[in-house]
């Protein structure tokens, strides 16, 4: 197509003998050079629009015959629908533990708050003398049981709070996960920025190669070829399944 | 480490979230004294200035791995004795495998559990003890 700051000398000349019909009051003469101008136009949009699917052809082409992408495609992706599915799952599970066990501290710490008031207000109306021997027996035996149930009160508070901090693990996990699927969507983007280049005969917008140098650079030590945390269904072939095979493999190494 | 529960440890992972969860562990073990890093090239220089005598590590990190920590650590003849724990979520045979051939002292998976880590923590210390008699 015709560079947009210069003029198309040919389409500028017929315009101007366009109007110099029109003017002059020659109808049938201007219809005729509008037509030569629109069919100068419509040649030249033949020919774009030739050379833009040639090339489109070609992309599709060079993109079916390219492995990586096909893998992408084929495993990769639905692997990584699994990935995202099994961080929903995991997070589900973390908030659900976290909630259970605040669910389950709370009512203790509500308990000891409502005995601890009672027992300040009976303590105070000892301290000034208000209370007889009888109730002070009563108070005696309350305070008692007060000091035997806070113990157990606390141990199963603080026994809740180290199943929250454990749930926190899914954090390391899920990340993990995510770092991995980022990886692989830059690598789609890059293929699909790469389409639009072969497509289009346009150079790729500065942007998006700066952005493309800075994902690899963030993940080109980011141990790629680790296999990092399992995923269910997405297992690699050797892995151990659990502590207890890691104990025994060890064991097996004179650990 | 049963006897001292005032040594040095260090705590290597490249999650935040982890390392805090490590280190309230430890602490509720009793090992109060942790420092932590967010990968092997952090974590060396703090250990080559000294001063520590456990060294926890995730694996897969940014920059300095653990496995290329922990051989480090082996190489320095300053380090080379130096009680190694490994807690990743790599849970492949083989890389089992290669942390023990470069000295690892304990291995457990993610997602662990805190009766886990003070097994595998009281058992490399009991050894190292056995070790000393």
């Amino acid at each position: 197509m015709t560079d947009n700051n210069t003029v198309d000398v040919e389409t500028l000349a017929r315009a101007k003998e366009y109007v110099k019909q029109l003017e002059a009051g020659n109808q049938a003469q201007a219809d005729l050079v509008l037509g030569e101008i629109t069919e100068l136009r419509e040649s030249e949009l033949f020919n774009e629009l030739g050379r833009l699917t040639r090339d489109f052809h070609e992309a599709i082409n060079g993109f079916n015959s390219d492995e990586r992408i096909s893998l992408m495609a084929s495993s990769e992706i639905p692997d990584a629908k699994e990935r995202l599915n099994y961080v929903i799952e995991k997070t589900d599970e973390a908030a659900h533990i976290t909630l259970t066990a605040v669910e389950a501290a709370l009512p203790i710490c509500d308990s000891l708050d409502g005995t601890l008031a009672g027992l300040n207000d009976a303590w105070e109306r000892f301290l000034s003398k208000e209370m007889d021997a009888a109730e002070f027996r009563k108070l005696s035996v309350t305070m008692k049981n007060f000091l035997n149930s806070s113990n157990s009160d606390l141990t199963a508070v603080k026994s809740n709070l180290n199943e929250i901090l454990m749930a926190q693990g899914f954090q390391d996990i899920t990340g993990q996960i995510i770092k991995r699927v980022i990886t692989l969507v830059s690598e789609v983007e890059k293929s699909l920025v790469e389409l639009v280049r072969l497509g289009s005969g346009l150079s790729v917008p500065a942007a998006v190669e700066k952005n493309e140098q800075s994902e690899k650079s963030k993940t080109a030590s980011n141990g790629a070829d680790l296999d990092g945390p399992q995923v269910p269904g997405l297992e690699s072939d050797t892995i151990v399944q659990s502590q207890d095979d890691v104990d025994d493999l060890l064991s097996s190494l004179g650990f | 480490m049963s006897s001292n529960k005032d040594i040095k440890i260090l705590v290597v992972d490249d999650f935040s979230t982890m390392r805090r969860i490590i280190k309230n562990l430890l602490r509720d073990l009793g090992y109060t004294n942790t420092t932590d890093a967010d990968d092997g090239s952090t974590a060396l220089p703090m250990l080559q200035a000294g001063g520590y005598e456990f060294l926890v590590t995730d694996w897969n990190m940014p920059g300095m791995t653990g496995i290329e920590l922990l051989k480090a650590v082996r190489a320095n003849p300053d380090l080379a004795s130096l009680p190694v724990l490994m807690v990743t979520a790599e849970q492949k045979r083989e890389q089992i495998i290669e942390a023990a051939q470069a000295g690892v002292n304990g291995y457990i998976v993610k997602p662990f559990t805190a009766v886990t880590l003070k097994e595998k923590i009281d058992k490399i210390f009991e050894r190292i003890e056995s070790e000393k008699a």
